[in-house]
Order: structure tokens, then sequence, then C-alpha cells
């Protein structure tokens, strides 16, 4: 793929013309871009400067101690526990979900389309009470549950369900403009060769939407170890068992342990900057597929 | 393997865009199907495809119902208009992949694979591009690796969808006579779907002309041509006068008469400094000459207000020596009255 010459866009030459005719002055310019340098220096550089900083305070032996504590260590294993399961089941949920959206016609598309964004408009604690209200022991399948003494709210099954649905729009919501700006001429020349449905998904669908699909698991994974609020309501705090990360944190913090608080949020951090990292290098593949199947779009429309 | 329509219907909504189609395509000819857009062509072809289902009617392969087998099952190859080559595939991966997703028992050898698609390659001409993406090539071969991974996979039917509908002039006429060439050596039954009619013209053997869902007539190039059995054939296949009058004397036109409307093809009006003897002529001014090109065309205002096209050749033209806002005589050769049908 690398040799891919892209034809998309403007030439160099007609961007530049256009920035001279809209360009602001100098002034203007620099008064602009220093208030947005300020900003993020204020609110984003500064915090994960003072995150670092707060978690080296007391030096690297009570960093790599709070985090060795066994409840920290619950905490990292039970938030990448529920990263596992509900990252791959909001793959396939999602790309059967975009799927449909992109590539069919169908009666109730749009109100697909808004139940997928749901979990995005939706406040998140909201989110975790809709489980406690439905699995609760008061709940509408609370009394059913206790009987076969299964537990969902205040344990690990129930912060699973909380995070699936809080990240549920992130691969969706990525993959729809690309697959509906592909179309479905290649799914049925694919066909028409005789491959099967199967066929035509793994080796022309899929290798089609990979950089796309890859930057929707990025940053449903991000948010997936980062959930708070929902997690929250749904995970009764009970240490070593049904703390996540993010509720660790909360806890040391609220404790006055500042050091194992911050130390604990440093790996959140990491995996923010990580998460960051790969986005762009990914975002940067997706944009150029985006531009391909555009330019591709495009190059049908003029005849 | 001959191909049957039988009385195919689609709707899409409250939109008709097949009403009661038949047609049939014996086995090993090239049919164009002809129309302007919107006149059901593309659906029709998609549906003998089975890419697109009837609401109502049949479709027969060789007399055998295929009408609810999918285009999987059909084995028909399909020519896109825009290509649709697998983007992240190489030109050899992309002709190769008919005959990779075969299921095992029946898929060739990596050996045979390799053979088969570098033999089409040779078809092509496109030998020492195996290894090109799509985006690198140029409309023309794309079209060509297109119709080679169609091939491919030796289907019993070629269905092409406007093929040379995105080419630009040039490359359109090379690849026309190509794939004339092309179907005279491999003698597969084709179709395709166009609405350039000298195309369709060039190309095929029969030609069926649709319009608004309707096969309004079907038969060799030159049938179409010079025997249309509607006024939207003769309309449609080349430029034409239309005059709304009544015809005395055999080829005199009156003006302001009511009755059916006449056609006259440009090339079949002569333009003539005096009055024809035997009359049969009317007066016209000149409005504008383009003498660039092959035939001059001329624009005149015929006697009624009525705007007439006259082509004549250069050497005519020349003789005559015409100037604009001069009024002559002009004198069709060759009327067309289509009666009206009885509603």
């Amino acid at each position: 793929m690398g040799s891919i010459t892209v034809a998309a866009g403007k030439s160099p030459a007609t961007r530049r013309v256009a920035a001279a005719a809209t360009g602001e002055s100098v002034a203007v310019r620099s008064i602009l871009i220093g208030v947005a340098v300020l900003f993020l220096a204020l609110f984003i550089f500064l915090p994960l400067a003072i995150v670092f900083s707060q978690a080296f305070a007391k030096g690297m032996g009570v960093y790599w101690a709070s985090l060795r504590q066994p409840d920290a260590l619950a905490a990292i294993r039970l938030t990448l526990l529920a990263a596992t399961i509900a990252v791959p089941l909001n793959l396939v949920f999602g790309v059967a979900a975009a799927w449909c959206i992109g590539k069919f016609e169908f009666v109730g598309k749009s109100l697909l389309i808004t139940l997928i964004d749901l979990p995005f408009s939706v406040s998140p604690v909201v989110s975790g009470l809709i489980y406690v209200l439905l699995f609760g022991l008061q709940g509408l399948f609370g009394p059913w549950l206790a009987r076969h003494d299964l537990q969902i709210i205040f344990a690990v099954p129930g912060i699973v369900l909380a995070t699936i649905f809080v990240t549920f729009p992130f691969v969706a919501r990525e993959l729809i403009p690309l697959l509906q700006a592909q179309g479905q001429e290649e799914e049925e020349a694919a066909l028409a060769l005789g491959a099967s449905g199967w066929q035509t998904f793994f080796r022309v669908s899929l290798p089609n939407i990979k950089w796309g699909l890859l930057y929707g698991v990025i940053l449903c994974n991000a948010r997936a170890m980062g959930e708070f609020g929902a997690v929250s309501v749904v995970s009764g705090h009970i240490r070593g068992r049904t703390n996540t990360m993010p509720l660790h944190v909360e806890i040391l913090y609220n404790e006055y342990q500042f050091s194992a608080a911050f130390a604990v949020a440093s790996l959140l951090a990491l995996l923010a900057l990580t998460t960051l990292l790969v986005k762009t290098v990914v975002e940067w593949r997706a944009r150029r597929q985006l531009a391909e199947s555009a330019a591709w779009g495009e190059e049908g429309q003029i005849a | 393997m001959s191909i049957e329509a039988k009385e195919i219907t689609k709707k899409f909504g409250q939109f008709t865009a097949l009403e009661h189609v038949d047609l049939k395509i014996p086995s090993g000819e090239l049919v164009a199907l002809l129309g302007p857009s919107g006149s059901g062509k593309t659906t029709l072809l998609r549906i003998i495809a089975g890419l697109e289902f009837a609401d109502s009617g049949t479709i027969l392969f060789d007399g055998e119902d295929t009408t609810h087998r999918n285009a999987r099952d059909r084995r028909v190859g399909f020519v896109f208009q825009h290509y649709a080559l697998f983007r992240h595939m190489t030109v050899f991966e992309n002709i190769a992949f008919g005959l990779k997703v075969r299921p095992r028992n029946v898929r060739p050898s990596k050996e045979q694979i390799h053979a088969k698609v570098h033999e089409l390659l040779g078809l092509i001409q496109l030998k020492n591009l195996a290894g090109r993406y799509p985006s690198q090539l140029s409309g023309g071969q794309r079209q060509r690796v297109a119709l080679a991974r169609a091939l491919a996979v030796e289907p019993s039917v070629l269905l092409l969808d406007e093929p040379f509908g995105s080419l630009d002039a040039k490359v359109r006429l090379e690849l026309r006579r190509w794939l004339r060439q092309l179907h005279d050596e491999v003698h597969i039954t084709s179709v395709f779907v166009t609405h350039d009619q000298e195309e369709a013209l060039e190309v095929s053997d029969r030609v069926a002309v649709m319009n608004e869902g309707r096969i309004e007539q079907v038969g060799t190039p030159d049938d179409v041509y010079h025997r249309p059995i509607t006024p939207f054939v003769y309309n449609f296949l080349g430029n034409v006068n239309l005059f709304h009058g009544r015809i005395d004397e055999e080829t005199s036109i009156q003006e302001g008469a009511t009755g059916d409307p006449v056609y006259v093809r440009p090339h079949l009006l002569e333009i003539h400094r005096q009055p024809n003897r035997g009359g049969g002529h009317f007066r016209a001014t000149i409005k504008h000459i383009n003498s660039a090109g092959p035939l001059v065309k001329i624009e005149a205002l015929s006697e009624w207000g009525d705007p007439v096209q006259v082509e004549l050749s250069q050497e005519k033209f020349r003789e005559l020596q015409l100037t604009k806002e001069e009024t002559v005589f002009i004198i069709p050769k060759e009327l067309k009255v289509f009666q009206k049908k009885a509603i």
C-alpha cells in the first residue's frame, strides 16, 4: 500500500492562493495562535506535567511501590479485563451496525443511527443507573438474578456491561462515513465473481476499512480504560475486587495518598499519550483511505 | 448462452424503471442496450446479472429459469461503469480474485491461476503492469483490467454497464474497437449498456433502443438507423429536424397545417439558390454556419419560424458560397412520418 499515490485534494498551489485570499493580517494571526497555545498550555500540558511531577514527587521507590500495591494491581487487572471484553465486542457490534447503515437502505435506519449515538448523548452516570435499575437488587431482573445467585451490579459483569455501553459508538461512528463513501460496487463485483458473503467481507470490505476500524478501536479502548462515571455507579467500589484504575485513583486521592493516586493516574496519562500517538498515525492513514475513496467516487461522477 | 427476459417489470418506489420488457439475446451475439439516462437500461442489465431482482417477470439463460438465482450462481461477467476494481489489490490480484475465491475442490492450482492471469494480461496488453495498484492506472487501463477480471472466471455471459462512459473520447474509440475485436475472438454472449448511439451502432450486432422503461425497437444497427419504427428511435439515433406540417405532393411541407409531425435528418436536406420547379421546397434564412469538421452545419430559420438544421459537404458548401442572413430554398430528400397511434 505504501506506494499508492493519492490524487485527491487540492494542489498545493490552489491551496496557497486560497490561503492568501482568505488570510488574516499577521497581528490577528499571532493573537489567535497565541490564545490557542495559551489555552492548550493551561488546560492540557500543565495538568499533564503535574500528574507526572506529583507521581514522582516522593521518588521512584514510592512510585513503584504504589503501583505494586495489591489493590492497585487488582484495579489494573480489572481495567484490562473490562477493556479486553468490551473492545472486541464493540468491534463486532460496531462493524455490524456500520455495515448495515453504510451499505443498505432499510426502514428505521435513522433510528438506528440515533440509538448508536445514545451513549454519547446520555450522561455516563445515567448509563450506570440504567444497569442498576435493571439488574440491581430492587431492579427489574434483580429478584430473578438473586434467586439464581447471579451478581451483576457491584461485580465485574456490571462493570463490563457499563463499559460496553459507553464505548459502543466509537467503532460504528468511525466506519459509517467510510463505508458510505465507498459505496457497494466492489462488493457487487466480488459477488458477481463468485465470492461468498464472508469472502467478500474479509477479502474486499475489511481491507478497505482497516485503518478507520483501527482508529475506532483505539478510541474505544482509550475510553474503555478511562471510563469513570458509569463504572462508578455500578462498581460499588470494593477495593481489590470491583475497582478499576480511574476509581482506584479517586479512592487514593480521597484518602490523601496523593503520590499513589498520581502514580496510578500517570499510567492512565501514559495510556492517553500512547493512544494519541497511535491515533495520529492511524488517523493519517485513515484519512488517506477516505480521500482515496472520495477520489474514486468523484472520478465516477465526472461521467 | 442465450438470454431471454420475459415480461420484466421493476419499480423503485413510485418510479417505474422497467415495464413489461421482453428481450431475446441469441447465443454469441453482442447486443447494445441503448437509451437516455433513466430509460431503464442499466436496471435491465443488473436484473440479467442477478444484482437486482425484478418485481415480476422471468430471466432465462439457455431456456433455464434463473430468475431467483443471485449473481454468484449465474456465472456472469459484469463490468462496472466505474470499474469497481479492488483498490487494495494489485492488477494481478484483481484478475485472479474470481479464481481464488472458488471452493477448494474446483479451485485451480496456483500455477494454473498464474498462467490464466498472464494470458489475460496479454489479452488486455498490460503484461508489464501486473504489480500496479488500480490508483496507479489510467482510466482506460482500469477498464481493461475490469474486463480481464470479469473474463477470468470464464463467464457464460459478459455484461458491461456503460463500459466506456467515464473515458475520454479518444480512449473510448480505441477501447470500443478493441471490445469488438475481442468479441469476434471470444464469441461470448455480451450485453452492453450505453447512451451513446454512435457507440451502439458501431460495436454491436444488434441494438435494443430503450425509452422510459420500455424497449422501443430491437434490430441490427442498420435496421434501427434506417428503418426506425417509432419517432423516439428516429430522434435518438442521430440529429433530426421536426416539422409540424402536412405533406403535399409527396415531399412538400405546408406551413401551419395540422397533421402528424414530419422528421428529416439534417443531411437529407438540400440547399438550393433557386426554387425547385417541381415544388416541394421551402424558404429559409441562414442564421449560423459552422464549417469546422467533415461536414458543414448550418442553422436556419424556416419561413414559418421553425429552426432547421442542415448538414452538407464542404464541397457543396464551397460551391454554394452561402453567407449568413441569406435566404435559400431547402428541399427535403427524404421525409419520415409516424402515424399517430389511435388512442
